[in-house]
């Protein structure tokens, strides 16, 4: 098991009180995995992504345990992290095109970045010169400033920064939505190289775009408004969801081939609930098809079939008479 | 309605001027009444100047837009005006669409003072209730507020209703739907099938192939500043001709099936070509005659263009 999470809860303080973003996340990630994490904007999937990392205010710790490959991360604890940021947990960040510092050779800048963590450069520098070949960049790069790199450059060079002292798990953070959709697809599968590859061991993909997790993801979980609502394998979220707001939520993707004349897609009526003060139970309840009085608790995350995760009162009543 | 007769932009770049940017290069396209045209094309491309050019928020290099007849860029005083009340533009971040000091509702009280001074207020009240709903927005739970304290669909159906304040023939929507959440994102879509069936032309800007196809019946497609093939939506999807548009066509992330084993070209910086194909430097097809001639459009079947030797 690469990554364990147990009971992970984060909220954000406020003035106004906590925003609860993150509820009881409970999932594993295996060695290997793929694992794509999806959801709509404030569903609390970076703040998931980026709790695992670096914990700091406004996001506020409030229970949980997060073991990666046995061992106890001290995610709560910023200043014990640094043992293993970037050495063994490693993000590639949202907007990566501007996560580069303008003002350093990109050279220059990833040997302070190596020597802050104790790494000699000099030692690095033939496996990054490697690493900048499998993501098809010149050595050039490293005697430029980052703004004469395109966008799509400039991502794949923090992906070889983010990766370059083999991680076991890697979060990629939104990266392929600001770029062209050749560019996505070049991105995409050197992310999957990177697994390949064993340089890292296992990702969390972090996407709104669920097109792009069914091409390289080999599982998703899907959250809304904080809470999980569904983990499965990538076929059986794509073709067999179980959770309501999976099925609406996979019925309202245009494809290719599907004209609003022929086949008229249907939104989610309703908008997603405030954080602040979220309603009790389940959080889908008031958009929910098919909700009823037993949603008024918040239903349990439980695997019912083998590796498909769900959480819905519905679905377990049906599950039972089945 | 309306007609590009080859539209060019051309920005000087350089520390002097010195050097010239084909941001669109001799781009003729029409959109017919009640139609939807997309305008498909990566980053770059030239999409957004062509919908800025419609909409006369910049000039013109050389070639002409015309609306019903008239050339636009000839327009001034109340004829421009006129021509406002007729053409509108949504764009792709709602968010920055609006001042955030006042609140949102102020965009229809614009629209009064600068086109409607006459109508009475309770009339004019009536009147932005109506395309309110129209977009499928609850008046009550809408007005009154600041940005902030709307969601992004919202927001973005604000300036539709305000479009549509205006009765406009033709809407320019530039990447409308980029920003918003997937769940909300097919209730604009769907508004704009709706508005397309009350007559209204829509130029569909946009980078999602999956979203031209849902909703347009015809499609060009754009490759830096050159239209690299045109036609009914169903013809370019189903059988696209230009290397570009199957490299596009390849590489759009589908659920339905997964990426062909298609080798992706990076881009990589292409040198400013003044003759040949602009797609030269990333096409695999490519030989001696696309690097001295530039292929103009060709019918290949009706109603569906190419600019390319190759086909």
């Amino acid at each position: 098991m690469s990554l364990q999470v147990e009971n992970l809860t984060v909220y954000y303080q406020t003035i106004r009180g906590h925003v609860r973003a993150l509820e009881s996340a409970t999932f594993t990630i295996a060695d290997g995995e793929i694992m794509g994490l999806a959801g709509e904007s404030g569903c609390g999937k970076t703040t998931l992504g980026h709790s695992l990392i670096r914990l700091v205010p406004p996001m506020k710790f409030i229970e949980g345990r997060v073991l990666l490959d046995n061992e106890e991360l001290p995610v709560w604890d910023t200043e014990r992290m640094n043992e293993f940021r970037f050495k063994r947990i490693s993000i590639i960040p949202q907007y990566a095109m501007n996560a580069l510092n303008p003002t350093r050779k990109i050279g220059k800048m990833v040997s302070e970045l190596l020597e802050s963590r104790g790494v000699s450069s000099k030692a690095v520098l033939p496996e990054l010169k490697r690493r900048l070949g499998l993501v098809r960049l010149s050595h050039d790069v490293l005697d430029m400033y980052p703004i004469e790199l395109s966008g799509g450059m400039k991502q794949r060079m923090v992906m070889v920064l983010s990766t370059l002292l083999n991680p076991s798990l890697l979060i990629a953070d939104e990266i392929t939505s600001a770029l062209d959709v050749s560019t996505q697809k070049a991105v995409a599968e050197m992310l999957v190289g990177f697994r390949d590859r064993e340089i890292v061991n296992s990702i969390i993909v972090i996407t709104h775009d669920i097109s792009i997790l069914y091409q390289i993801a080999d599982s998703i979980m899907v959250m809304y408004a904080g809470q999980m609502a569904e983990k499965a394998s990538t076929e059986v979220i794509i073709h067999t969801p179980r959770h309501p707001y999976t099925k609406l939520l996979i019925s309202s993707l245009p494809k290719v081939g599907v004209k609003y004349a022929e086949k008229r897609l249907t939104g989610i009526p309703g908008s997603p609930p405030l954080l602040l003060n979220p309603p009790v139970g389940c959080r889908f309840r008031e958009r929910c098809p098919v909700a009823f009085e037993k949603c008024l608790e918040v239903p349990p995350f439980i695997e019912i079939e083998k590796g498909h995760f769900v959480a819905c009162w519905k679905e377990f009543e049906e599950n039972a008479r089945a | 309605m309306l007609e590009l007769d080859r539209v060019s932009k051309v920005y000087k770049v350089g520390t002097f001027g010195g050097k010239e940017l084909h941001a669109v290069n001799e781009v003729s396209f029409e959109v017919k009444d009640g139609e939807v045209v997309s305008l498909i094309g990566e980053s770059g491309s030239g999409k957004t100047t062509i919908g800025k050019m419609i909409l006369r928020l910049i000039p013109i290099t050389s070639g002409s837009i015309r609306f019903n007849g008239t050339d636009i860029s000839t327009l001034k005083g109340e004829a421009l005006k006129e021509y406002y009340r007729k053409v509108q533009g949504v764009f792709q971040d709602p968010f920055s669409s609006y001042n955030p000091i006042f609140k949102a509702d102020r965009i229809f009280k614009i629209i009064k003072d600068e086109f409607f001074p006459q109508v009475s207020g309770t009339e004019w009240k009536d009147k932005v209730e109506r395309s309110l709903r129209d977009v499928g927005l609850n008046p009550g739970d809408v007005l009154n507020k600041f940005p902030h304290q709307l969601s992004g669909g919202q927001l973005q159906r604000f300036l539709i209703a305000r479009a549509l304040l205006l009765d406009i023939e033709f809407l320019v929507a530039d990447e409308i739907i980029s920003m918003l959440d997937a769940s909300t994102r097919i209730d604009v879509l769907n508004l704009l099938a709706d508005l397309k069936a009350r007559g209204l032309s829509i130029l569909f800007i946009t980078h999602d192939l999956s979203l031209g196809y849902y909703i347009s019946e015809r499609a060009v497609i754009l490759y830096r500043g050159c239209v690299a093939e045109m036609g009914a939506t169903d013809k370019i999807y189903e059988n696209p001709l230009h290397p570009y548009t199957q490299m596009l066509m390849a590489s759009v992330p589908r659920l339905d099936r997964k990426w062909e084993e298609v080798e992706v070209e990076l881009k990589t910086k292409p040198a400013e070509l003044t003759r040949g194909c602009v797609y030269y430097e990333r096409c695999p097809q490519a030989d001696e005659r696309c690097r001295r001639e530039r292929p103009t459009l060709v019918e290949v079947e009706d109603g569906h263009s190419v600019a390319c030797f190759r086909t």
